[in-house]
């Protein structure tokens, strides 16, 4: 018979830190679960960003780099012009690649550098205390923002997949979310085809994916998702926003 | 006099507000103060603790590494801190909620159902309280009315009806382990 | 006037405001997010500024900017984040520009850890940007002394348009201790005649740190030498504590003095003459302390929670005359008073001493 839930090879087998509800723990198990499919498990190597996800390289069991603070696509960089036919990936959230890594972000994709990045976006910078994240939407309370984020002082969020789209160097860019079993299936399919544009040499990869941070918005699990769904989802539509004809 | 006493339990437990009450009635008291807490990554595991250190003298380090007491309000605390306190120290244990047993057998260790206590009083939230008021009578390291005249002067004025209940939970803390007496493990 | 319960990042952003500071840049980090969280409140109601910038490279630069503009100003971080703005401390000692950047400084080298350290010390002291410069440290040991040391940080800056670095640790920056705030005083800013406000009719006035000439820049770098040895000569800082007598005398600032102060304390109790110097200002470093005891005492003893990096400025202040020994935790532990009393048990009176 064949088992369902298995746990992909390339995740190690081990409890992870995340609180309860946080959704990086099923964005590490479908960039798994897509190595895995892909077969290349062993020629693959991550950069885990300055973040909640900072411990990304305990539980990848593929080789991995941990980097400083947002200049995980410099690193990437480096590695994949050494090791050009190698996979390699970042994975960061979006105070690490839209806020003190926006000069890294926009030049890798500005070269097509060839891997794949995927963005968390979580609306805050979690890993520090709930602050205001690049990405924070308007009139959100933040611990930096205790009165709620104000165009005149803090500006508007940053959208990412819409800027980086519109550079020639990307190849695919595409915004995807975890907030129900439906479109969990639409962003591993978007991871997917993430990987194989790299494989295909096609160039620049990325995979923003709107993400709960339950603990840092003071939301229980459940109430986390809703207000992913109803807020985060008007201001940042899914889709994707490039992809190269080669794929269907 | 000098009492370091450490509080651990989960996240939301109010573990940080309750050590915080009790440093401010050190300081109303005129005794030199400090409080801790621990901080960054390990909190979001869903444990919190912090450090609280009263005395007559001017206090070194505000680390609580080694307790005089330890009140523990879930079980990976107790696990994780029972070792720490000074031989001879106390042991205040949320029995509501920890359901193994102390292994110590050379520190005083009171058994305290702070949230049942609580629930009785008719609010779950005081049950910090409940277990700081037995912690008091045992130690005398301030005293309840200098932690009622805290409450007063760190809680906003909307929310100074809350007073009474929080005295009615440190007294009733105070009166459990007036009545009974430590246990000592094996 | 009644006391508060407050934590040391907060004490260092309620100083601050006390000084008359009203702009704040900075980016978060850990162990000093507190004092953000306490600005983003407070400064508001001041009619000041609270902004988070993109990153620490950012907010040293938007401190360039406010302090040329005139402003008093000022910036906060932890290890990662004030290397960062290595470049930007140094375009600020090079334009002469006064302002406050706080380190609570935590442990690496690299991503390290969030836990207290004072391994920064070299990059504080020596200064981790390019270039024949300074900066003032202060290192704070009570959250009562980050309150006073606020006002003084500002006041240095603005006295030696010079970047002013309040150095203080994980602890000292989460810990809660009574402060008496005292009376809210009305901060007279010294006047800024060399800020660039727009001319609005009167000279032209220039930030700037580039001088193309080499006869230009020396003269420029002997102007700061001279300013630098002004402040040596007049801003050192320390604390005594029991040196009445001492064979043995303790050197360490910050959270470590306070150990060491109990250190002292339980050797004394048990006869052993032990004292304690702590420095207030590390750079300039207090060689004057260190003065009237030569020949008075058998040795120093520095203790640090780094692998030793104070002690080589206790041996340029001791310069031969005394063995200088060292102690010290890190990577985030901290020396234990037991401990120290032990070290100093091995070397009290010992051979070579
Ligand atoms: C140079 C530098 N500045 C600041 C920090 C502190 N820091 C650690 S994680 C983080 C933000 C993380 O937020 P985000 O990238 O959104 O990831 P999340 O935790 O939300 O997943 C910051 C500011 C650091 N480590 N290095
Ligand atoms: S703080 Fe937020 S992002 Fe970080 S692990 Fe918890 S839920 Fe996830
Ligand atoms: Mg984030």
């Amino acid at each position: 018979m064949k088992k369902v839930f298995t746990r992909p090879r390339s995740l190690k087998d081990i409890p992870t830190h995340y609180c309860p509800g946080c959704t990086h723990g099923i964005v590490h198990r479908l960039v798994a679960e897509v190595i895995d499919e892909l077969e290349i498990f062993d020629r693959t190597i991550g950069v885990a960003p300055v973040g909640c996800s900072v411990f990304a390289y305990n539980y990848f069991d593929c080789d991995m780099f941990q980097a400083s603070h947002g200049r995980a696509p410099a690193v990437a960089t480096g590695i994949k012009r050494v090791l050009p036919d190698r996979v390699v990936f970042t994975y960061q959230g979006d105070g690490d690649l839209a806020a003190i890594g926006t000069g890294e972000i926009v030049h890798a994709a500005a070269r097509g550098e060839k891997f794949t990045v995927i963005f968390i976006n979580n609306a805050i910078y979690a890993m520090t205390g709930g602050q205001m994240a690049p990405t924070t939407l308007l009139g959100q309370k933040t611990t930096t923002t205790p009165y709620g984020r104000d165009k005149d002082i803090n500006g508007y969020p940053v959208k990412i997949s819409e800027m980086l789209s519109v550079l020639d160097g990307t190849a695919y860019v595409a915004r995807v979310s975890v907030h129900d079993p439906a479109h969990v299936i639409k962003a591993r399919k978007a991871i997917k085809r993430a990987f194989e544009v790299q494989l295909a040499g096609l160039g620049f990869s990325l995979v923003e994916v709107l993400s709960a941070c339950p603990t840092n918005w003071g939301l229980s699990p459940a109430e986390a998702l809703k207000w992913l769904a109803e807020n985060m989802i008007p201001y940042y539509p899914l889709g994707e926003y490039k992809k190269p004809a080669e794929v269907g | 006099m000098y009492e370091a006493i450490l509080i651990a339990g989960f996240g939301g437990q109010g573990v940080l507000s309750t050590g915080q009450l009790l440093a401010y009635a050190g300081m109303l008291e005129g005794k030199h103060v400090s409080w801790i807490p621990s901080y960054g990554p390990e909190m979001r595991g869903g444990t919190a603790n912090c450090g609280v250190t009263i005395s007559d003298s001017p206090i070194s380090s505000p680390v609580v590494s080694e307790p005089t007491s330890l009140i523990v309000m879930n079980r990976p605390s107790l696990e994780k801190f029972e070792e720490s306190v000074v031989p001879g120290g106390l042991l205040l244990v949320n029995s509501s909620l920890i359901d193994i047993k102390a292994t110590r057998k050379d520190i005083r260790v009171y058994y305290i159902p702070a949230n049942e206590l609580a629930e009785e009083l008719g609010d779950a939230r005081v049950a910090g309280n409940v277990i700081l008021g037995a912690l008091l009578e045992l130690t005398g390291v301030v005293s309840l009315d200098a932690v009622e005249k805290s409450l007063r002067e760190v809680l906003p004025a909307h929310r100074h009806k809350l007073i009474p209940l929080n005295r009615r939970a440190l007294e009733t803390g105070a009166a459990l382990v007036r009545r009974s007496t430590a246990v000592r493990a094996g | 006037m009644a006391k508060v319960l407050m934590k040391g990042n907060e004490a260092i952003g309620e100083g601050a405001v006390r000084a008359g500071c009203r702009y704040f840049f900075g980016y978060p980090i850990t162990p000093q997010s507190e004092l953000p969280h306490y600005l983003a409140k407070r400064l508001p109601e001041v009619g000041g500024v609270y902004l988070q910038s993109e990153s620490e490279t950012a907010a040293i630069n938007m401190v360039y900017g406010a302090a040329g503009a005139g402003a008093r100003v000022m910036t906060s971080s932890s290890g990662p984040g004030i290397s960062l703005m290595q470049e930007g401390i140094s375009y600020l000692a090079g334009a002469e520009l006064p302002c406050v950047i706080v380190n609570m400084i935590r442990g690496g080298p690299g991503l390290g850890n969030i836990a207290p350290a004072q391994s920064d010390y070299f990059q504080a002291t020596r200064g981790g940007g390019h270039g024949d410069y300074r900066v003032i440290v202060l290192a704070p040991a009570s959250v009562q002394e980050i309150i006073d040391l606020m006002r003084l940080a500002f006041d240095l800056a603005d006295r030696y348009r010079n970047p002013v670095m309040v150095a203080g640790d994980g602890i000292l920056g989460q810990m809660m201790e009574p402060v008496e705030l005292g009376e809210e005083e009305d901060v007279q800013i010294p006047p800024r005649p060399w800020a660039a406000t727009g001319r609005m009719g009167g000279e032209k006035k220039l930030i700037n740190s580039l001088y193309i000439v080499p006869e230009e820049l020396e003269q420029h770098n002997l102007k700061l030498a001279r300013k630098y040895a002004l402040i040596a000569s007049k801003e050192q800082r320390w604390e005594e504590y029991r040196l009445d007598g001492a064979r043995l005398v303790l050197v360490a600032f910050g959270t470590v003095a306070r150990i060491c102060k109990a250190v002292v304390d339980r050797c004394r109790e048990e006869g052993l003459a032990v004292g304690l110097i702590r420095p207030i200002t590390l750079w300039p470093y207090p060689q004057k302390a260190f003065e009237p005891l030569m020949g008075k005492v058998d040795s120093f003893l520095v203790v640090e929670m780094s692998l030793g990096q104070m002690v080589e400025d206790v041996r340029l202040a001791v310069n031969g005359r005394h063995p200088v020994h060292f102690y010290g935790r890190c990577g985030g532990m901290l020396p234990v008073a037991a401990d120290v009393v032990q070290e100093v048990k091995k070397l009290y009176g010992g051979e070579g001493n």
